[in-house]
């Protein structure tokens, strides 16, 4: 529409170009920034009045002067999409990195991206394995879900998220999922990890990566995860493709998300975080989900590092009310050398129950997982006991219990990190180790699964 | 009074206009799009509106038409079994119109045009009439729907005819006013009663821990906190499921997209217990996401509440659940703070407090004018940030409710469900239901949970001489004592909602339970007291049997046999 160039420009505060009087311009149109040397820079109108326009600039402020010319697009950020993104590695504001030409568009989509009319979608009930234990078997992750991972910074959880895109597959079925991958302020080294990651397992041909680093202008890091999800959506509602999204670092994301408000000079809420951060969370988290009629599915994987492992500080608290559950990783299974660490008490997956059971997973998978739930909680309480009275002062039964946290966390819990375990082999795997305390203590499981799966049953041998 | 403006000024979904001069809270259409918006404030000559659309591309210049009316919700036969979102737009019918994804710049009447009810007047020409009076009836779905006088309304029927209507067709007049079966009435208005009742009788949810503990009345108001992933959204629905209200509205508000999907698509599989009817029959839901526009999710609440209030009207008795009250104060902060509002608590705007008791006050059991009495009992669900109690939405949310159902994460770990800490939790209505369930349940009813909540004190008296020197250490009966809590916390408190028998779970049958134990735990003391050991008490089959009973297909049958063997079972473990 209009081309027209406006050196108008009164104010430039943080990452905000203030321009005045324009003709009107829309709200959360794309403006360009144009500086004295050619060079041009992308923003888009946060406010727009007869008085001023507010540009919040994607690519920073830095070299921006009154003397700069903006002009505004007459349409809001629409970003290319086609097939041919499989494959490609792109920057965080979609430019590709990987030396390869630019993306030749099927179609050019909104990235804010809609809300799925809740009428409209599909539940998700369709089990994803993903070959590690603790998330197949006590926090399931079913097709259409969103399941972060909280961590903490040093915790493996790069190599979780690696391991989940390598193995993720929907039993009974040969597809493989499409990876989504949008990094948001992660370091040159980790990005080199991924990639590294991705073409030694040969991911990467499935795979779409936008990469913003530390070093890029932490303004793009709002884009960059609603890029990623754009390219999912069209991955999956009009390729049909089960789209897997794995974004990191939310918590890098909610910072520049922070450090726009201050900008603004907007009212903090929480720790200087804006008041509008949860629905601006849920606008990313909520672009998984299942639409039915629709073959494709958007799954998402979202890795945050709590600061201070603090499970309450808000960003990992807005996050576990809008994603269905969470995985936590904890420092002292990781200091026990323990890989993966996640801890199965404070994780949960909301969804577990509708994507298991008979048909699913396997008919037991429900009372085994609570009763190894129960037994876990019960002789991790027992461990704060023995540090005060010893083990002796135990009784038997208790001290069953406390070898089954034990047992849960060496078996259970601690796997490869190219160890691809089946369901089946969890489950059994979980049955075994329950079998070490008595059967009259296995109160959350019906008879007929302990007569059917109880080691002891299967095998005439009385385990002990 | 010009009612054609134009735009000032676009900040996401605040918009200022000028030219118009409406009054507050009025309905206004925005840009060449007509987005639905709602004047929230009024500075000389700009109007300043919250848009429940996306904006993005509106310009300053656009035109904006002033309605005059306020939001209002369409109210008459055709709400039950509807899906809306925030604003009463039926998302069926959104999904036609836009596909998949809301798009914007869609108006859907709340009330279908099309379909015909069967109107039979109970009133006849001539009659004199007042506003909220019964005019007739119109069957919709399981119930029996009431056309209702408008408020603000009363004289001298002229007219009125029976036979089949949509629910624009004149059914007659009233002072030369033409009726509907459809009125409209303005959201943010609570609608009047005759007079306020003493709440006095329960709401039956048929879930142990709140009938038998922590029992809500009828018109009653509760607030159920939970960190995330506490099973607060399971507890809800299994309200939803089987609380013995006439009529249920659910608004997800703010919530999970996946959720609403599962409450969409369980409620019309699920078989009312009592009339074996679809439950979906007597339900109104209203799935405003947490990616739906903010403004809408800031108005769900008062929808909701208008059509529970509606049907309250006609002498019904409503429950309402609203989930997440959180995520409607955070809608008001996130206006609030894009007006430049001066912030209070936590960037919460100052009459966060006003706003939720005026929610809660609409609450209430009522002689209503059409001579029925009806309720409305409202089920909160707040959702503190970190678990963290002290934060403002849920210290003003206690000051207001009588009920909390406190959910435990701990117990949670423990896959104790649903887990509300019987502690923390308390119910303030017990003294006034007492009577009630003295006559209905059992004499000794407050007795038995008197001595439970007794028991599961003591326990946790004694949980922390056990964290000091181990089980082993206690007398036998202090032992015991611990037994008989874990019965009455396995056997009672825990309930399975998956579970086709335990998820519901009859008065009659809950008083049962717990006198079973009682008796179970007097033979047990007087088996202590001739000297048998608790382990020997608690290995016994019977006691195993009656942890299990409440998953036998017949129950009551199994906890009858139990009770008649007791006596015969203990006498065998001997003793001194």
């Amino acid at each position: 529409m209009t081309s027209k160039e406006y050196r108008t420009i009164s104010q430039i505060a943080g990452p905000l170009v203030f321009v005045e009087k324009t003709e009107p311009v829309g709200y959360g149109e794309i403006a360009i920034v144009t500086l004295p040397n050619g060079e041009e820079r992308r923003g888009q109108v946060l406010d727009s009045s007869h008085d001023v326009v507010v540009i919040q600039m994607f690519e920073g402020t830095s070299g921006i002067e009154r003397a700069a010319g903006a002009r505004f697009t007459g349409e809001t950020l629409k970003m290319p999409v086609s097939q041919d993104m499989l494959g490609r590695i792109l920057s965080g504001s979609g430019e590709p990195l990987d030396g390869g030409p630019k993306i030749v568009p099927d179609d050019r989509l909104d990235i804010i991206g809609a809300a799925i009319n809740p009428w409209a979608r599909d539940n998700p009930r369709e089990f994803i394995q993903t070959g590690i234990s603790t998330i197949d078997g006590m926090n399931t992750l079913v097709r259409g879900q969103k399941l972060p991972i909280f961590s903490g910074s040093g915790l493996p959880h790069n190599d979780i998220a690696l391991q989940i895109a390598r193995q993720a597959k929907v039993l009974g079925k040969n597809e493989e999922f499409a990876v989504v991958f949008g990094a948001m302020g992660i370091t040159n080294e980790e990005a080199q990890y991924f990639m590294k990651d991705f073409e030694r397992t040969g991911a990467l041909k499935r795979a779409v990566v936008f990469m913003n680093l530390a070093d890029d202008p932490a303004i793009e890091r709002i884009i960059t995860p609603r890029l990623a999800l754009t390219t999912a959506e069209y991955l999956a509602y009009q390729l049909g493709m089960s789209v897997l999204v794995i974004l990191t670092d939310i918590t890098n994301y909610c910072e520049a998300l922070r450090q726009i408000g201050a900008a603004r000079e907007e009212v903090p809420g929480r720790r200087g975080y804006p008041g509008y951060m949860y629905t601006d969370l849920a606008m990313l988290y909520e672009r998984a989900g299942r639409i039915k009629g629709k073959t494709g599915s958007i799954t998402q994987i979202p890795i945050l590092s709590m600061p201070g492992d603090d499970i309450t500080h808000p960003i990992a608290d807005l996050t576990g009310y809008i994603t269905e559950g969470q995985i936590v990783a904890k420092r002292d299974l990781h200091r026990a050398g323990i890989y993966p660490p996640i801890d199965v008490g404070s994780s949960l997956s909301r969804l577990m129950d509708s994507g298991i059971g008979k048909g699913r997973t396997r008919e037991d998978h429900k009372p085994v997982s609570d009763q190894c739930y129960a037994a876990y909680a019960e002789g991790r309480d027992l461990r704060g006991l023995v540090a005060i009275v010893g083990k002796d002062a135990l009784s038997d039964r208790d001290r069953k219990f406390l070898d089954f946290a034990d047992l849960f966390e060496r078996r259970i819990v601690r796997q490869g990190r190219e160890e691809d375990r089946e369901i089946e082999t969890t489950l059994d795997m979980m049955w075994e180790i329950l079998a070490t305390i008595p059967e009259n203590q296995l109160t959350r499981i019906d008879r007929k699964w302990i007569e059917k799966y109880h080691p002891a049953h299967k095998k005439p041998v009385e385990a002990t | 009074m010009a009612n054609v403006g134009e735009i000032n000024r676009v900040a996401g979904p605040v918009v200022t206009a000028t030219g118009i001069s409406p009054k507050m809270y009025d309905v206004i259409q925005v840009g060449h799009e007509k987005l639905l918006g709602e004047v929230i404030k009024i500075i000389g000559n700009k109007t300043v509106i919250q848009v429940y659309e996306d904006t993005s591309g509106i310009r300053p210049g656009e035109p904006v038409i002033s309605t005059g009316l306020p939001l209002v919700a369409e109210l008459g036969p055709g709400l039950l079994g509807s899906v809306y979102d925030g604003i009463l737009r039926p998302l069926p019918d959104l999904m036609a119109a836009m596909g998949d994804f809301i798009k914007r710049g869609v108006t859907a009447p709340g009330l279908d045009r099309k379909i015909k009810y069967t109107f039979t007047p109970s009133v006849k020409k001539g009659d004199k009439v007042v506003q909220g009076q019964i005019l007739g009836t119109a069957p919709e779905r399981s119930i029996v729907h009431k056309i209702l006088v408008p408020v603000g309304m009363s004289g001298t029927i002229q007219e009125i005819k029976g036979g089949d209507f949509t629910v624009i067709d004149p059914i007659g007049s009233i002072e030369g006013q033409s009726i509907t079966m459809m009125q409209k009435w303005p959201v943010r208005r609570g609608r009047p009663v005759h007079n306020k009742l003493i709440p006095d009788i329960p709401l039956l949810t048929g879930q142990r821990v709140l009938d038998t503990l922590f029992p809500i009345s009828k018109g009653g108001t509760a607030a159920i906190p939970g960190g995330f992933g506490t099973g607060k959204t399971v507890t809800q629905q299994q309200l939803a499921k089987w609380s013995d209200a006439d009529i249920v509205v659910y608004i997800g508000c703010g919530e999970r997209g996946n959720e609403m999907t599962e409450v969409l698509s369980m409620f019309p599989e699920l078989e009312d217990p009592k009339t074996k009817k679809p439950l979906m029959d007597r339900t109104v839901l209203i799935a405003n996401t947490s990616n739906m526009p903010v403004a809408a999710r800031e108005a769900s609440v008062y929808t909701g509440m208008t059509v529970a209030e509606y049907y309250r009207d006609m002498g019904y008795d409503v429950s309402l659940m609203a989930d997440s009250t959180s995520r409607w104060a955070e809608a008001m902060r996130e206006i609030s703070s894009r007006l430049e509002e001066m912030p209070g608590e936590e960037g919460f705007p100052a009459y966060l407090s006003a706003r939720l008791s005026e929610f809660y006050e609409r609450a209430g059991r009522a002689n209503t004018y059409s001579g029925n009495t009806g309720s409305v009992s409202v089920v909160g669900a707040v959702s503190p940030p970190g678990g963290d109690l002290s934060e403002p939405v849920t210290q003003a949310t206690l000051r207001i409710v009588r009920v909390f159902w406190a959910l435990d994460s701990k117990l949670r770990e423990r896959r104790h469900f649903p887990a509300i800490n019987w502690l923390t939790s308390y119910s303030l209505y017990t003294g006034t239901l007492d009577t009630w369930y003295r006559t209905n349940v059992a004499q000794d009813f407050p007795e038995l949970r008197s001595w439970a909540m007794e028991v599961l004190q003591k326990e946790a008296e004694l949980q922390e001489v056990v964290q000091l020197v181990g089980s082993d250490a206690l007398p036998e009966e202090q032992k015991l004592t611990l037994e008989v809590a874990r019965m009455i916390r396995e056997i009672v408190l825990q309930q399975n909602a998956y579970h086709a028998v335990d998820t519901y779970s009859p008065m009659p049958r809950q008083y049962t339970v717990l006198k079973t134990i009682k008796r179970f735990a007097d033979l047990s003391k007087k088996a202590v007291e001739n000297e048998v050991l608790v382990d020997v008490i608690s290995n016994m089959p019977l006691r195993t049997r009656l942890g299990k009973s409440k998953f036998e297909e017949n129950v009551d049958q199994e906890l009858a046999d139990i009770g008649n063997e007791m006596d015969k079972a203990f006498d065998a473990l001997g003793g001194k």
